[in-house]
């Protein structure tokens, strides 16, 4: 019994193998209907599930199977053209012939299911073209259709015959043999002469061990037992005859079959193995002894190859993945009317078993994604002037150690703008990130959590994992992912993954007593910076640390304090507690990283060797961290962390934002009315003129050129609109710059509000700098703010509302809907710089603004004028903001009084208390589109009072 | 490793259970012995920056990496004097793996009757509420019996 069942397990992986196969088959067929070798091949599997399955008296599968190479056979035989109607019906049969083996996996029997529906459509298909000599009776058919084969592969090359016949002794009726049958190998001997005969043996064999298992509906004994044997072999043998090119497969005697368990174990030895070669290898450089040396060496070397062996043993082609995807395509593009090629390039790439299984599932996900939501219809496509067929483009190759895989549709894209709105609109960003973001990174928010750009939800895609879902998936084993599109173009979704997973190379490095390990595949260089250089090099902007690499800016981390910060009060107490920045003798070393296609350079202590580190994962308990990959045991028996690079550099942005907020913080205090910004500096005629870079929409350069007037003004062509231009010399009433360069281009300045522009021209723009400014008002020209020194020049800062204002009426007039409440937003803010910034975007959008300097002065002006919203910053002298909420709401006039708090950071923002009042809502003072979006929204509908009970 | 303590094996007779007992500050603490897969001296610790409070580092146990967790910090006691000794490992089994707890000293393992067993007294506050499942009253003393897969979860969850 034992051995029925091992070759019943036999036959259920043969099984399994060929019919996924057979998916890709039928999709190629479809394409080449004509391809008489598809057609074989297919025939051939079918027709040994049927066979086999007659031996183990399986009758729904032979039944099914049956019928479906009736079907076949016809349309070897011409006697019918494979139309798409076919093919789902037989890809359907494969279905349920894949259904039916994995119940008898699991049950060890075919079930109750008869499936007579598909038998009906799979016999009405049959009889459609009445031919029912040669449908009816498959057997007869089948071996009439042995003669001629065998015939074709007597003539062909011995050669090409002998493969044939020796899989077939392994894979075919092999099977169906007992295992003790010592004709296997017999069988393989066995000249290639005589294909036919030989597969019949042990057909023969095979019934005369075990009598009477034919159960055998139509057909009757005799023939089934030739067909059974026959058929597939002379298939077979047609085959390496007609795709003489095919590379042979691997030959029975030279592979095994290994259970992936052993080859785990193997895995994990080699590893433990490599551990104490490194343990060795350190305690032989204490020895001067000659041969321990060299032994020590020699095991080095054999450590080194029977790791890289092993770990090809678990190495298989991606194109085990693939393969399911053109049935997948297929299927939904005739679902959803679509017409989609697939292309695959690279299906031969190998990767570790565990990462092929780890990304299938993400794989079908984004392949059926892009099909879904990428690929439009062919109607759609036509109009945009694409061809009517999508294609989607799978790509494999290995880069650097690691393999990327591209998955490229040329469908709809995505649109930036769609992505930003939904991300805010379902929180995922908040509209201060929305601002800073880059197109990009936006575009890769649908791998965010809670992101679903599917509106609405198909039956192909929508359920099941998510794109959040495949990432963690990717990353987890550790992967990354990118997504780049072009609105109307199409979709590249870019996968990066390491070959294994199980040993990487590492180069370490020390931070106070503690070893750590960063991955080799996301290092870039190293640098060193000795004593001397190593205070001077490294700049700060705005408290964050950068270093010029080769001219351009390095974003710097330092690791001690990221790893010292809040939180591990624990990491200080083990001994790395002096976190100072550079080691003992002043020299720096940077070790430059990669993560998420951002570079940026990590500060450490010491920087040792690369080594081949075992990877470890982390228990539970560690995994809110972030800034881990796992751990691993060093040489000398103690553990090292595995640093996460792409946690590092989350956190380290984190860091260095809360850093640079505690600067502002006590800067302030120090000083009131004196704050870091960042200013854009530029020139116009000879003035030096500045704007808060916070209002600065883009900078542009356009050849003169491309200047054309419009009316009495310039205007340029800017991404499809008229840009206005303001010439800023004249308006200030400066002396024109000399025109000289007519071939210079023209510098803009670009602001924008909503889907209004205008550009400034200025004459050159000179630099960004953080400054603490404190601005002189001195309103003696009209478009001058007022005067400030920066960079240690008196630079003047322009009054944008009026520039814009003085020329572009329209600009109010398109935003006078703002304006239409005929009140006024009061501005409560200590600073002064902070009030003018804000009122000047605020005026830009066309509001009406009054300012107050402290809460005492909010209330006069509540008093006097009518206000439709304030705006109080959190840090407003006097009483306070909270204080003068209180004030605000007890008046039952103001009670309904809109109130929003501006934040400096998100810090402040967070600080959270027990209050009486809570404003309705809270924005950071710079980020311009949220506050206004955030006043209009307030200002229409008016207080939403459950708003503030929400923030509770 | 020569200063593993094998766990004894059953032995426990009916109505009685078997602890592994340590001192934690002044507590008297247990934990079941078939939760407990070793008990080790003082191992070398790499300390994990970031992590939680309670999670003092990680033990390299024959090739295993083991997450040690400072007992005193999940009972929200102060942390050992300086002149105290090393603590020492009792090292659990858990649905997380194994899992290396930070004790102060070694008792031994006991075997308790159920007759003395009697839930947590109400009055006990915060978190030893919850990860004490119940006291043994022992001659002269008070055995804790604590609950390790409690103290993981809410480590997990920090």
């Amino acid at each position: 019994m034992d051995d029925l069942q091992s070759i019943l397990d036999e036959f259920l992986i043969e099984s399994s193998e060929n019919l996924a196969r057979l998916d890709l088959e039928f999709v190629e067929l479809e394409q080449r209907p004509d391809d008489d070798d598809l057609l074989s091949s297919i025939f051939r599997t079918i027709h040994t599930i049927r066979g086999t399955c007659g031996f183990f008296e399986f009758g729904t599968l032979e039944a099914i199977a049956h019928r479906a190479e009736n079907l076949l056979s016809q349309l070897r035989e011409h006697e019918k053209r494979l139309t798409p109607a076919l093919t789902t019906l037989l890809l359907e049969t494969v279905d349920v012939i894949k259904q039916i083996l994995k119940q008898i996996e699991d049950s060890g029997s075919e079930g109750p299911e008869s499936y007579d529906e598909l038998r009906t459509h799979l016999q009405a298909a049959c009889d459609s073209e009445p031919d029912a000599a040669r449908a009816q009776d498959s057997a007869g058919d089948a071996s009439a259709q042995t003669k001629p084969d065998d015939e074709k592969s007597d003539d062909a090359e011995p050669g090409n015959a002998e493969p044939a016949s020796a899989e077939l002794s392994n894979a075919e009726p092999g099977n169906a043999e007992p295992p003790e049958s010592p004709e296997a190998t017999a069988e393989s001997a066995v000249p290639e002469d005589e294909p036919s005969a030989v597969s019949a043996a042990p057909e023969a064999e095979v019934a005369a061990v075990l009598p009477p298992p034919l159960d055998a509906p139509p057909p009757p004994d005799a023939p089934v037992t030739v067909n059974q044997g026959a058929p597939p072999a002379a298939a077979e043998t047609a085959e390496s005859k007609g795709r003489g090119a095919t590379p042979h497969r691997s030959v029975a005697d030279s592979t095994i079959r290994v259970d992936v368990t052993l080859l785990d174990n193997l895995m994990n030895l080699a590893g433990e193995l490599v551990l104490s070669r490194n343990q060795i290898l350190q305690h032989s450089i204490n020895y001067d002894d000659a041969s321990l040396t060299a032994t020590s060496q020699r095991l080095n070397l054999i450590t080194t190859e029977l790791q890289a062996e092993v770990m090809k043993t678990r190495m298989q082609p991606i194109g085990v993945v693939w393969n399911k995807f053109p049935r997948v395509v297929r299927d939904l593009g005739q679902a959803s009317g679509k017409q989609i090629t697939l292309k695959m390039e690279g299906e031969e790439t190998e990767l570790d078993k565990t990462i092929i299984e780890a990304i299938k599932d993400p794989l079908t996900h984004i392949v059926r994604n892009s099909c879904d939501h990428g690929v439009e219809g062919p109607s759609d496509r036509v109009a945009k002037g694409k061809p009517a067929q999508g294609t989607l483009i799978l790509r494999a190759y290995h880069e650097g150690g690691q393999v990327n895989i591209e998955i490229l549709d040329d469908g709809a894209g995505i649109d930036v703008a769609v992505i930003r709105e939904k991300a805010l609109q379902k929180g995922v960003i908040t509209a201060d990130q929305a601002q800073r973001m880059g197109e990009r990174e936006i575009l890769n928010l649908v791998f965010a959590a809670g992101f679903s750009t599917a509106a609405k939800i198909t039956k192909v895609s929508g359920r099941g994992v998510g794109m959040d879902v495949v990432k963690t998936h990717i990353e987890k084993i550790g992967g990354s992912i990118d997504l780049q599109s072009a609105v109307g173009r199409g979709t590249t979704i870019r996968i990066k993954i390491p070959l294994t997973l199980a040993i990487i190379p590492a180069l370490i490095v020390s931070v106070g007593s503690e070893k750590f390990a960063i991955p080799q595949v996301n290092l870039l260089e190293l640098v060193r910076l000795e004593e001397s250089i190593s205070q001077t090099s490294i700049e700060w902007i705005h408290g964050s640390p950068v270093y010029r690499l080769r001219g351009k800016l390095l974003p710097l981390i330092y690791l001690n304090k990221l790893l010292a910060a809040e939180g591990s009060a624990e990491a200080s107490a083990e001994g790395s507690e002096e976190a100072s920045a550079e080691k003992a003798d002043g020299a720096l070393n940077i070790v430059v990283l990669q993560a998420d296609d951002r570079m940026f350079g990590l500060v450490v202590e010491e920087v040792y060797d690369t080594q081949e580190i075992v990877v470890k994962p982390l228990s539970e308990l560690l995994k809110g961290t972030n800034c881990y990959a796992g751990a691993t045991i060093m040489g000398d028996g103690n553990v090292a962390l595995i640093l996460d690079v792409v946690g590092l550099v989350q956190l380290g942005c984190v860091v260095n934002e809360t850093r640079s907020q505690a600067i502002t913080a006590n800067e302030r205090q120090a000083d009131t009315g004196v704050e870091r910004q960042s200013l854009l500096l530029f020139r116009s005629g000879t003035r030096r003129l500045s704007v808060p870079l916070a209002l600065v929409g883009r900078l542009e350069e356009f050849p003169r050129s491309e200047v054309e007037h419009a009316g009495d003004r310039d205007v340029v062509q800017y991404r499809g609109q008229i840009l206005a231009l303001i010439p800023l010399a004249q308006q200030l009433g400066l002396s024109p710059a000399a025109e000289s360069g007519e071939d210079e281009p023209v510098q803009v300045i670009v602001f924008s509000e909503g889907t209004r522009r205008v550009g400034l021209v200025v004459d050159e723009i000179l630099d960004i700098v953080d400054e603490a400014v404190t601005i002189r008002n001195q309103h003696e020209q009209p478009g001058i703010l007022g005067s400030a020194v920066v960079g240690g020049l008196v630079t003047d800062f322009i009054d944008l509302h009026y520039l814009i204002h003085n020329l572009e009426q329209e600009w109010f007039s398109g935003a006078a809907a703002n304006a239409e409440t005929g009140g006024g937003i009061l501005i409560a803010d200590g600073s002064h710089f902070s009030r003018n910034l804000v009122r000047n975007y605020l005026e830009m959008a066309g509001y009406q603004v009054l300012e107050a300097a402290n809460s005492q002065e909010a209330m006069d002006r509540l008093q006097r004028e009518r206000v439709d919203v304030l705006l109080s910053r959190l840090d407003l002298p006097g009483e306070g903001p909270f204080e003068l909420l209180r004030r605000v709401r007890v008046e039952p006039q103001w009670h309904s009084l809109p109130a929003v708090a501006l934040a400096s950071g998100p810090e402040e923002m967070a600080q959270q208390g027990e209050r009486e009042f809570e404003f309705d809502d809270y924005q950071m003072r710079f980020d311009k589109d949220a506050t206004l979006s955030s006043i209009s929204r307030l200002a229409a509908v008016g207080r939403e009072p459950q708003l503030a009970e929400q923030r509770k | 490793m020569e200063n593993t303590l094998e766990s004894g094996g059953a032995g426990a007779s009916r109505g009685n259970r078997q602890y592994v007992t340590f001192f934690v500050s002044d507590l008297f603490l247990g934990v079941e012995v078939q939760t407990v897969q070793e008990m080790l001296l003082y191992q070398h610790m790499t300390p994990v920056p970031r992590a939680a409070r309670t999670v003092k580092g990680l033990i390299n146990l024959r090739g295993q990496i083991v997450t040690a967790v400072d007992l005193r910090r999940c009972l929200q006691l102060d942390d050992a004097p300086p002149e105290n000794e090393l603590p020492i490992n009792v090292v659990i089994r858990s649905e997380v793996g194994a899992v290396s707890l930070l004790a102060d000293s070694i008792g031994d393992v006991m075997d308790v009757s159920e007759d003395t067993f009697e839930p947590p007294p109400e009055t006990l506050s915060g978190v030893a509420q919850e990860l004490v499942t119940g006291v043994y009253k022992l001659d002269g003393r008070l055995l804790l019996a604590l609950s390790t897969e409690k103290m993981l979860r809410r480590e997990a969850v920090n």
